[in-house]
């Protein structure tokens, strides 16, 4: 009934044309299962069961696996990312829900909540090789692009701890605003960048000195302050601008790298969860957990373009070029 | 009758309507406040309740303001075609009408110049509201401000027409303020210009049946489908088929032969 024109379609098609094709991968935590989209078309492929509440997923830096934590089965199912079939297994410990992979992609870091522990995996021999004690609760874990830092979150003790990577032990800790949520370094592993949930802000480490240099304070019109949860939180390659999912508050801060002013909030679905960049960092992804859909954001207009379905409550989400 | 005398009396009655437009500066300015008001005031209360689904043409979620933004150029028209009707009854007083009137041209075309002119005054308005909404973060790709002109055309040509045809039957410029409450206000709350019609759905069928096939909201639809690049089919059919109606009534209306002239004894 509703017709596109023809110019809008002309324009459709030179977009998807131009746009380089890639695969946006979502876990649904709710379904138990997997969203393969295709972005430019914006289209859902298709939906794999993947097991009992998948939540974190990344994939290997050669593309060709993804790692899931399923969270219910207490363990991080190897895919391929290809054919879409479990191929292994990692033993991640009880109910791993975020995990980062090291720069190379043999090491797997997995935050277990319930534990307060930090398991550290040995992809290729699918062993743990270590469970290093952190504070209560961990949950936001990064590995910096250098390799020299693993870095965990612990939601009730309200610190970052710093684990270097070739003792695998703790060696300081940074104390921040309550509810560390989710943390992510800056490409030249100069700056780590971390939310917090409770009070509403994203801090911004300096790693040399691993002291906290500014802390931005979310203020969105029109939504009251409780409702402002940061959680996921990615920075561009350039370091000129950094994006902090906001959880209920259903948008998403734009953040200015060099000066840390918030220079825009963008509408996306409700409770915004994780974010994902495209490989050539020209779209944003979000998983809208409430909303069940996820949100494509242009980051060269810097202007949410779609919101399309996925399935019930997204929570990661890993972008295969 | 050539040509010219066609185009003169257009142009005349077409830059009669411009001039008044431009040198009433209160009336440009009230046509513009009215719509802006609702949307700093009104859409800036209710963004949080509202502006959460996605319906077509939106592709993403939309804060109100945005939502509301079609609705209320539609607003801007339906008062536009509404103060047109309403300077036909004051020419009518003043006598202004019986010179158009006695213009040996056919009566149809002087009513169409009539309403070319006003819609033209109200195209102007929306695109110097549109400007003013664009500062305010309301930014459509830039092909719809495009689009958007057609759409504009013939949704003022049909709040025009209604205009005309229901100038036909005012006898005095003091009925003006039955048509305020008999035409404007539910033609506009019963439409989708402040809510999507799934939104009225919920509260009661009968509502969602009367906004639907409003030619209002049928305008409205026509127009945010524009100014997203799209093309409404239905609203396009809907709203032409309704300036046809209205169109031929009207001009059945000032036929002083048939229509309510007479009856009210005079033009």
């Amino acid at each position: 009934m509703m017709k596109k024109n023809i110019l809008a379609l002309l324009l459709t098609t030179a977009l998807s044309g131009g746009a380089q094709a890639e695969t946006v991968f979502v876990t649904l935590e709710k379904d138990n299962a997997l969203a393969v989209v295709d972005p430019i078309a914006a289209q859902l492929i298709k939906t794999v069961d993947i097991g009992s509440r998948p939540r974190g997923i990344a994939i290997s830096p050669d593309h060709k696996f993804l790692y899931v934590a399923v969270s219910d089965e207490n363990t991080i199912k190897i895919i391929d990312a290809e054919t879409l079939k479990e191929v292994g297994k990692l033993p991640s410990g009880d109910d791993p829900e975020t995990f980062a992979l090291n720069p190379a992609g043999d090491r797997l870091y997995v935050s277990n909540e319930d534990d307060s522990l930090v398991t550290v995996i040995d992809i290729n021999n699918k062993k743990a090789i270590k469970q290093i004690k952190v504070g209560v609760e961990p949950e936001g874990i990064a590995v910096s692009p250098d390799n020299q830092w693993v870095v965990s979150a612990s939601e009730t003790t309200n610190m970052v701890h710093w684990i270097d990577t070739k003792a695998n032990a703790i060696v300081d800790n940074t104390l921040v605003d309550p509810r560390p949520r989710a943390l992510g370094f800056t490409a030249d592993s100069q700056q780590l960048w971390v939310t917090s949930e409770m009070a509403g802000t994203l801090m911004i480490i300096d790693v040399k000195t691993r002291q906290i240099i500014k802390t931005v304070k979310f203020d969105v019109q029109g939504v009251t302050a409780d409702k402002i949860q940061p959680v996921g939180v990615v920075i561009d390659k350039e370091r000129k601008r950094g994006y902090v999912a906001l959880g209920p508050a259903n948008r998403v801060a734009v953040i200015n790298a060099e000066t840390f002013a918030v220079e825009k909030y963008l509408l996306v679905g409700q409770r915004v969860w994780n974010l994902a960049f495209s490989p050539d960092q020209k779209r944003l992804y979000t998983t809208n957990g409430t909303s069940n859909d996820i949100s494509l954001i242009d980051l060269d207009s810097q202007a949410v373009t779609k919101s399309m379905g996925v399935g019930t409550y997204p929570w990661g989400v890993a972008v295969k070029p | 009758m050539r040509m010219l005398h066609y185009w003169r009396a257009l142009w005349g009655i077409i830059g009669r309507e411009l001039w008044r437009f431009v040198t009433q500066r209160e009336r440009f300015i009230s046509a513009l406040v009215r719509p802006l008001v609702w949307l700093f005031v009104f859409a800036a209360g209710f963004r949080a309740a509202l502006g959460l689904a996605i319906t077509p043409p939106y592709e993403t979620y939309i804060l109100y303001e945005v939502y509301i933004t079609p609705g209320l150029i539609g607003m801007i028209q339906l008062f536009n075609g509404m103060q047109s009707s309403l300077s036909m009854v004051y020419d009518r007083e003043m006598g202004s009408m019986r010179i158009l009137m006695v213009c040996p041209l056919p009566r149809w075309f002087l009513l169409l110049s009539k309403l070319l002119a006003g819609t033209g005054v109200s195209v102007l308005q929306v695109y110097v509201f549109l400007a003013i909404a664009w500062f305010y973060d309301i930014q459509a790709p830039w092909q719809g401000y495009l689009w958007i002109l057609p759409a504009l055309l013939l949704s003022g040509l049909m709040l025009g027409a209604l205009g005309l045809l229901l100038s036909s039957f005012i006898k005095q410029l003091e009925n003006f303020a039955g048509v305020m409450n008999f035409v404007i206000f539910p033609m506009f709350f019963m439409s989708t210009a402040l809510y999507p019609l799934w939104k009225i759905k919920e509260s009661s069928a009968l509502l969602h049946n009367l906004a639907h096939y409003n030619p209002f909201s049928q305008a409205v639809e026509l127009i945010r489908f524009a100014l997203y690049g799209q093309f409404n089919q239905q609203a396009f059919i809907f709203t032409l088929t309704a300036f046809i109606v209205f169109m031929a009534a009207a001009i059945i209306g000032y036929n002083p032969s048939k229509g309510m002239m007479t009856r009210k004894g005079g033009g």
